[in-house]
């Protein structure tokens, strides 16, 4: 017999307390200061004179259970059965007894995971599902996240970035891997190739033509049946029609590319939060390693650590030393691309003579 | 799974070379050694289809409707365009769940939730996707209730998805942060947790989060991707252990003292004196956290805490990013009463939204079409200068009601003069 359906019970967001280590319940909001013995570990200290180390380590985010137990015994073990997450998927271990550090550091890496991720080093890349899971995708953020971490592990593992470093991808131009230092998001360069015989079926006509931002959709008639049609000299390419209407393809294994973006910073730390400007696109959009992302992203990081000062970002680094400068560190091309069109693009343009020679 | 029936995968294969821990070689461990033979079927068929997307470089999973009894959102549906290839993962819909405030967990929590997703899922999840719920990605139609029903016995809830508000995030903040200026995990249920039904029932113009950092370094990003964004943060002088700052001068010198903090100051409001202690204009500093974090053992948030909030943050779609401005330049979040009132700035901002916003428009984009003065008045609050970078610079409009604003100005002022004592 089936079983009966119940109403669900509407909770919500659970208290974090109940799981939340002794040690950070008992000093809950009487924290005095914090240091940095090493790379991937942080000491806080409280104002009781308790302490608590924190070891932060890598993971391969998308956890399959034996993964996630493994983590759960290293945490039975070394860390009192508590563990948190950070934003950037990290998992960290909190231990009251310094003693305990080292070993957990050693079964963490015994077990293939990545001690690091603090202060100023290359964090781990924040991203999205990609041909995984998303329904839209250009690309597979997993996949290009696991091969760039490959080759940026010792700068995860190392405190040797002028100020930390945070990077995103995006499978596509919505950009759900938000603003980031660097950020590798898909950029579409050709517009949808619509399949006419199956738009009226599948998409909301009106609300597909409201979702263009730059009015490019209209009504159409094509062999009879009602559809869309998009005027490809006003459209951006953007591929916003693309969920609400899947016969509008936007996705493309040749025209589909990566851009790369630099310069967003989510802190209010000296200057005000900032968003991500374009430096390169036309990048191949190259499973299963995508070398020449990588390539990019590693020449970016290697002109930013060699020329940027402690504690700057890298948008702190470029408004001191002014975008040509940062053109000419990275050798990458400046093209009529990277000048706006966009609404208040004005802003964006150089109003003064300040100009470095 | 005899070895004949798993997909052959070669380029994912490229992905378990390198040293950093390998998504692709944690699914084979699930088609490989997980005793249940249904996720064997599972693991192999969605490594097949993943495959096939490296190969041909594009995705094939298209959405639908699915949820669970009582809820209209919360899972992301997932139906494969291949399925006929790959029938064991042609349902793989992921369910998004909501993490305890600040993501603390206890390893026996996350061995019952692992239990639970085995039982009935792919065996894969995520802590946490970039709204910041739990994702537990890949289960079918039928068993995504189950999952939900066991789950929610032991007091986890579904997320949101779709035109809804969805899952919040708060930093670790007073869990284990100096720099905490709220108790962010407070807030964090508080807020979300007044609006489950608009969590579990969509119904909005579109997407409307709430993220919680307990100081201005904004951890959680929220300037950039709340609707409405809730920061710690003081208002009295901050705190300098003259002590601890000259022993940091001592040992690491003033010239570095000076190129690293007091010139970093974005409104130039510390001074290093003769002898090595530390002046600062307070009343210009802006809380930007620079020379806090780079001393934590000397300077500290002052007592008067509070928090500032800030709306309209938001990614690409359509307009372009936005970044969330001030609503609230500061208040006290002490007192029930003190919650009592975010609540409700809360509950006045999502119904004006959902009365005024169009389909699919974020906050953010509704203030930017109607002009942030008719938002206020929509949600009654008062202009107020912190809510600018500067003023008007153009001279086109119209201002034949100036009188009565001076007016309320003023009389403002005194209210709030008469307040203070």
């Amino acid at each position: 017999m089936a079983k009966e359906m119940r109403q669900p019970i509407e909770s919500g967001c659970p208290d974090g307390f109940q799981y939340m280590h002794p040690a950070m319940v008992k000093n809950f909001g009487q924290w005095q200061w914090h240091d940095h013995p090493r790379p991937g570990v942080l000491r806080h200290v409280a104002k009781s004179g308790d302490a608590v180390w924190t070891v932060k380590a890598g993971t391969q985010r998308i956890l399959d259970v034996f993964t996630l137990r493994k983590l759960c015994d290293i945490g039975d073990q070394f860390a009192d059965g508590y563990v948190r997450f950070t934003i950037r998927s990290n998992i960290e271990y909190m231990v009251t007894d310094e003693a305990k550090v080292e070993p957990l550091i050693a079964a963490l890496e015994g077990e293939g995971f990545v001690v690091g991720g603090t202060a100023n080093s290359v964090a781990m890349i924040s991203h999205t599902q990609g041909w995984l899971h998303c329904d839209i995708p250009g690309t597979d953020a997993s996949g290009v996240v696991k091969a760039m971490m490959d080759e940026l592990i010792d700068e995860f593992r190392n405190c040797n970035m002028p100020n930390r470093v945070h990077i995103t991808t995006s499978c596509c131009q919505i950009n759900c891997g938000g603003q980031g230092d660097i950020a590798i998001n898909v950029q579409h360069t050709k517009p949808p190739k619509i399949n006419h015989d199956l738009v009226a079926n599948v998409c909301e006509r009106p609300s597909v033509v409201a979702r263009c931002p730059v009015a490019a959709i209209r009504p159409a008639q094509v062999n009879g049946k009602p559809t869309l049609e998009v005027d490809e000299k006003k459209c951006i390419c953007c591929g916003a029609c693309y969920p609400p209407c899947p016969p509008m393809q936007i996705n493309d294994p040749e025209n589909t590319k990566l851009a790369i973006w630099v310069g967003g910073n989510h802190s209010n730390a000296r200057s005000k939060p900032s968003f991500q400007k374009l430096v390169a696109s036309g990048v191949p959009n190259n499973p299963p390693r995508w070398p020449e992302a990588t390539a990019i992203v590693k020449r970016i990081l290697q002109a930013y650590k060699d020329d940027a000062r402690d504690w700057e970002r890298i948008n702190d680094w470029i408004d001191r030393i002014g975008w040509p400068r940062f053109f000419e560190a990275t050798g990458l091309p400046f093209t009529k691309f990277h000048i706006d069109n966009w609404r208040g693009a004005r802003k964006s343009l150089n109003a003064s003579t300040h100009i470095r020679f | 799974m005899t070895e004949k029936n798993r997909h052959d995968t070669p380029m994912l294969d490229e992905l378990e070379n390198g040293p950093w821990p390998s998504f692709i070689s944690g699914i084979k461990r699930l088609r490989d050694e997980h005793p249940t033979e249904r996720i064997n079927g599972v693991a192999n068929d969605l490594l097949g289809q993943l495959e096939h997307s490296y190969e041909t470089r594009k995705g094939y999973w298209k959405g639908g409707t699915v949820s669970v009894y009582g809820y209209g959102g919360g899972i992301i549906p997932r139906f494969s365009e291949v399925g006929q290839q790959f029938p064991e993962s042609k349902e793989f819909h992921t369910l998004r769940v909501q993490p305890p405030a600040g993501n603390h967990y206890s390893t026996d929590i996350l061995r019952q939730l692992a239990d639970s997703w085995e039982k009935w899922g792919s065996g894969l999840v995520t802590f946490h996707g970039q709204t910041g719920n739990i994702m537990f990605i890949g289960a079918s139609t039928e068993n995504t209730q189950h999952f939900f029903d066991e789950i929610n016995d032991y007091g986890f809830d579904l997320g949101g998805a779709g035109p809804c508000v969805r899952t919040a995030m708060s930093c670790v903040g007073g869990a284990r942060c100096e720099q905490s200026c709220a108790n962010e995990h407070k807030i964090h249920r508080t807020l979300v947790n007044n609006f489950t039904d608009d969590v579990h029932r969509p119904a909005l113009p579109y997407k409307f989060k709430f993220k919680v950092s307990g100081c201005p370094n904004d951890c959680m990003n929220s300037i950039e991707r709340a609707d409405m964004a809730v920061i710690g943060t003081w208002r009295d002088d901050m705190k300098v252990d003259q002590d601890a700052w000259k022993a940091y001068v001592a040992e690491k010198g003033r010239q570095h003292t000076i190129d690293n903090i007091i010139t970093r100051c974005p409104t130039r409001c510390m001074s290093l004196k003769d002898d090595d202690s530390l002046e600062v204009d307070n009343r210009n500093c802006v809380r930007c956290m620079h020379c806090l974090n780079v001393v934590p053992k000397a300077l500290s948030p002052g007592d008067d805490k509070g928090v500032s909030i800030l709306m309209g943050g938001k990614r690409t779609l359509k307009i372009g990013d936005l970044m969330g401005t001030v609503i609230v330049p500061f208040m006290k979040l002490d007192s029930e009463e003190d919650y009592e009132r975010i609540t409700e700035i809360a509950e006045s901002t999502i119904d004006f939204w959902a009365e005024n916003g169009l389909e699919h428009e974020r906050c953010g984009e509704m203030i930017e079409r109607i002009g942030i003065v008719n938002f206020l008045e929509g949600i009654g609050i008062d202009v107020d200068p912190h809510m600018i970078a500067d003023p008007r610079q153009s001279s086109y409009v119209r201002m034949d009601g100036w009188d009565d604003e001076a007016v309320k100005w003023f009389e403002r002022q005194a209210e709030n003069r008469s307040a203070a004592g």
